[in-house]
């Protein structure tokens, strides 16, 4: 059985039809690709998947339990961490703080705790920061734990969030763009952090990229998309030569 | 003396004066207000004032301009030299004992200082009865501002109804005193004992919470569904709709009001009910579950994504504020002692406002001198009556221009880091340096 599984997903946006017809089987620890010119629906497909928006038709299913029409909030307690195109870091928090967020479904200390600053509290909130401590470890930004996240510079942010997702246990992880706006430098750091959290922590991985390198090294199966529907599926070796995907997409770039 | 010498004499007395900690500083004006019982009133005649000066001539300033010297000479030397010398003279055994304290427990340490403080405060009191009604007053102001400010600074949306909050909990909890307790007032026979009164007084104060928080829930459900400046309308016009239920009841008095309370807000009560209140709303905004207030308001689809229920943690800070304004009402008509409807108007709402924007939003620190600030103001103001609505939305308008997110916005308010010693000795400075 698929980690995560999509069943003929289709999307209206009043008259628009966004995402067409649409199918998805992602295995534990699979690293995939979704590709696609501007505007063909891929970050509409990480929205219905992640449920923002609830798809017209279809089902959505992760790790066996329907999720179609959840609340986002609840799919991501399920399992389901995702970071965004454009960073959506909450401007006044720390980096810390923005990681233990993420470990708000699994509070269990209550309102009571909260209020009254129960012992129970304090044990959990030293244990949430413990983990995130070391998530920011992973990700090599732990000494800038305390500071407000609007001061770090770009490529650290983007690893905050990555550390913020990571942080709510996620069996599978949606990379929007992950190296969006990266200069050389940091892209390489990015692609070498997104390789070591797959090997370490064993997640699959779904990623929208623009970059065809990066896409092409880090994932075993790619979906190209153009125009709300999938138009090609395979290994990068099958992409690349795919005449349709080269058409639509690729063929400037091969051209060039 | 030169200017630059001033400056360098200037820098080091704040040097010298930054090493005492609060334990110091408490421990001067303990003093202070000893002196004052003391000898206050032969030096206030001496200086040629018939009175102590009550509020530090705040009250003066523009009522007797004429003695308002004298009174800044007699703060100068009933307070301000005493507290700073003692503070300064204690500033190594008041370290010592803080940095013990803090060892053996905070919230020990906690204690001994609030403690400290209601001593204070006890004293100072003591000497008129408008004292103790200010600082009343402004106790409830300063819970009012900080449970406003849960809503409107820390969650980030635009509340308008405390004033209404505070209507359910002054009504509620006046119903609750003079219905049981009062034999012969404005709800007939009472049915306790007049002695039971003082004890379930605070389960009349939680009840005002409840009843407001259930006002509260009225507003949440409709405008929470939806984004933007749907809960200001909304919450608008929930206050005029609570100030006009209570003009209309006539069980209640009506648009007379309701009169008779007994006397059980007394400065114990509402500074041990003010110190509650900072304590758990200080404890709800530095917990995660709080924090997810800030992360809604700078980003709900991340927060979404992050597993944090938007909807949830709303209604919870929501409802809280309400709680505490309800309190925070039922302690005030037991202060005055009278509550009528006309009290819960647009005007109430501006105070409000204003203090927690002259203050600073998300900030516990920012809503206490928000509201002592605007207290201490607004008695100074007293004597231009209606003009002085003309000078605070002034002054208001500046704090928004230079700092538009208020004086102190944005501050966690850390106790531990309030009550530790302020400079470690010489050794373990240079420990702390290598590492």
């Amino acid at each position: 059985m698929p980690l995560l599984h999509v069943d003929h997903m289709t999307h209206w946006f009043g008259g628009l039809r966004a995402v067409h017809d649409y199918n998805l089987a992602i295995e534990p620890g699979q690293v995939r690709g979704l590709i696609g010119p501007n505007g063909a629906g891929k970050t509409t497909v990480f929205n219905l998947i992640t449920g923002r928006y609830k798809p017209t038709e279809g089902h959505i299913a992760l790790a066996g339990t329907d999720i179609t029409g959840l609340p986002s909030h609840k799919i991501a307690a399920m399992g389901l961490g995702r970071t965004f195109q454009n960073l959506r870091l909450w401007r006044h928090m720390t980096v810390l703080e923005h990681v233990k967020m993420a470990r708000y479904s699994k509070i269990t200390y209550g309102l009571v705790g909260a209020f009254f600053g129960t012992p129970k509290r304090n044990r959990e909130e030293a244990e949430i920061e413990e983990r995130a401590h070391a998530l920011l470890e992973l990700m090599g930004i732990q000494h800038s734990a305390d500071q407000i996240v609007t001061n770090l510079p770009y490529g650290a942010q983007r690893r905050v969030e990555l550390a913020r997702a990571l942080a709510t246990d996620p069996k599978i992880l949606f990379l929007d763009e992950p190296t969006a706006g990266m200069n050389p430098e940091e892209l390489g750091q990015m692609m070498e952090i997104i390789r070591q959290v797959h090997k370490e922590l064993g997640l699959a991985i779904f990623l929208i990229e623009h970059r065809m390198r990066v896409v092409m090294d880090l994932c075993q199966v790619i979906q190209t998309l153009v125009f709300g529907e999938v138009i090609a599926e395979g290994t990068p070796e099958e992409i690349r030569g795919n005449p349709r995907v080269i058409d639509a997409y690729l063929g400037k770039e091969v051209m060039a | 003396m030169s200017i630059g010498t001033l400056k360098v004499w200037w820098a080091k007395l704040r040097e010298q004066l930054s090493r005492a900690p609060l334990l110091g500083w408490l421990a001067g004006a303990l003093v202070a207000v000893t002196l004052e019982l003391s000898v206050g009133t032969p030096l206030a005649r001496a200086l040629g004032m018939a009175k102590i000066p009550v509020l530090f001539g705040f009250d003066l300033a523009l009522k007797q301009p004429q003695i308002f010297p004298s009174a800044l000479l007699y703060v100068l030397l009933i307070y301000v030299l005493p507290v700073a010398a003692v503070a300064w003279l204690t500033a190594r055994p008041a370290n010592l004992l803080a940095g013990d304290l803090l060892r053996r427990s905070t919230a020990i340490s906690a204690l001994l200082h609030l403690a400290l403080l209601y001593a204070i405060l006890h004293l100072w009191t003591g000497i008129s009865d408008y004292r103790v009604l200010v600082v009343r007053l402004m106790l409830i102001a300063v819970m009012l501002t900080l449970s406003l400010n849960v809503v409107n600074g820390y969650m980030g949306e635009f509340s308008c109804s405390h004033p209404g909050f505070m209507a359910i909990g002054a009504y509620t909890a006046s119903v609750f005193s003079v219905g049981l307790f009062v034999a012969g007032g404005q709800l007939g026979a009472g049915l306790l004992s007049p002695a039971l009164g003082p004890f379930l007084f605070p389960l009349g104060l939680i009840l005002a919470g409840i009843m407001a928080a259930i006002g509260a829930l009225v507003v949440a459900i409709p405008s929470f569904r939806t984004r933007g400046d749907y809960l200001a309308i909304i919450s608008l016009a929930f206050m005029f709709i609570a100030k006009s239920l209570f003009e209309n009841l006539e069980v209640v008095g009506g648009a007379r009001g309701l009169a008779g309370q007994p006397d059980w807000a007394n400065l114990p009560t509402v500074f041990v009910w003010t110190v509650v209140c900072i304590w758990t709303i200080n404890n709800f905004v530095r917990s995660t579950l709080g924090k997810a207030l800030n992360a809604v308001r700078d980003g709900e689809l991340a927060a979404v994504a992050m597993t944090v229920d938007t909807r949830r943690t709303k209604m919870v800070a929501f409802l809280f504020a309400a709680f505490w304004a309800g309190v925070a009402g039922g302690l005030f008509a037991h202060v005055l002692r009278y509550v009528n409807p006309g009290t819960f108007d647009l005007k109430k709402l501006a105070e409000m406002l204003a203090m927690v924007y002259f203050g600073g939003l998300n900030s516990v620190v920012g809503s206490i001198v928000g509201a002592v600030g605007y207290n201490l103001l607004s008695e100074a103001l007293r004597p231009l009556e209606l003009y002085k609505w003309i000078i605070i939305p002034l002054l208001l308008i500046l704090v928004m221009i230079f700092r538009p997110t208020g004086l102190i916005a944005f501050r966690e308010f850390d106790v531990q880091k309030v009550l530790q010693p302020r400079r470690p000795p010489p050794v373990t400075a240079k420990l702390s340096l290598e590492e």
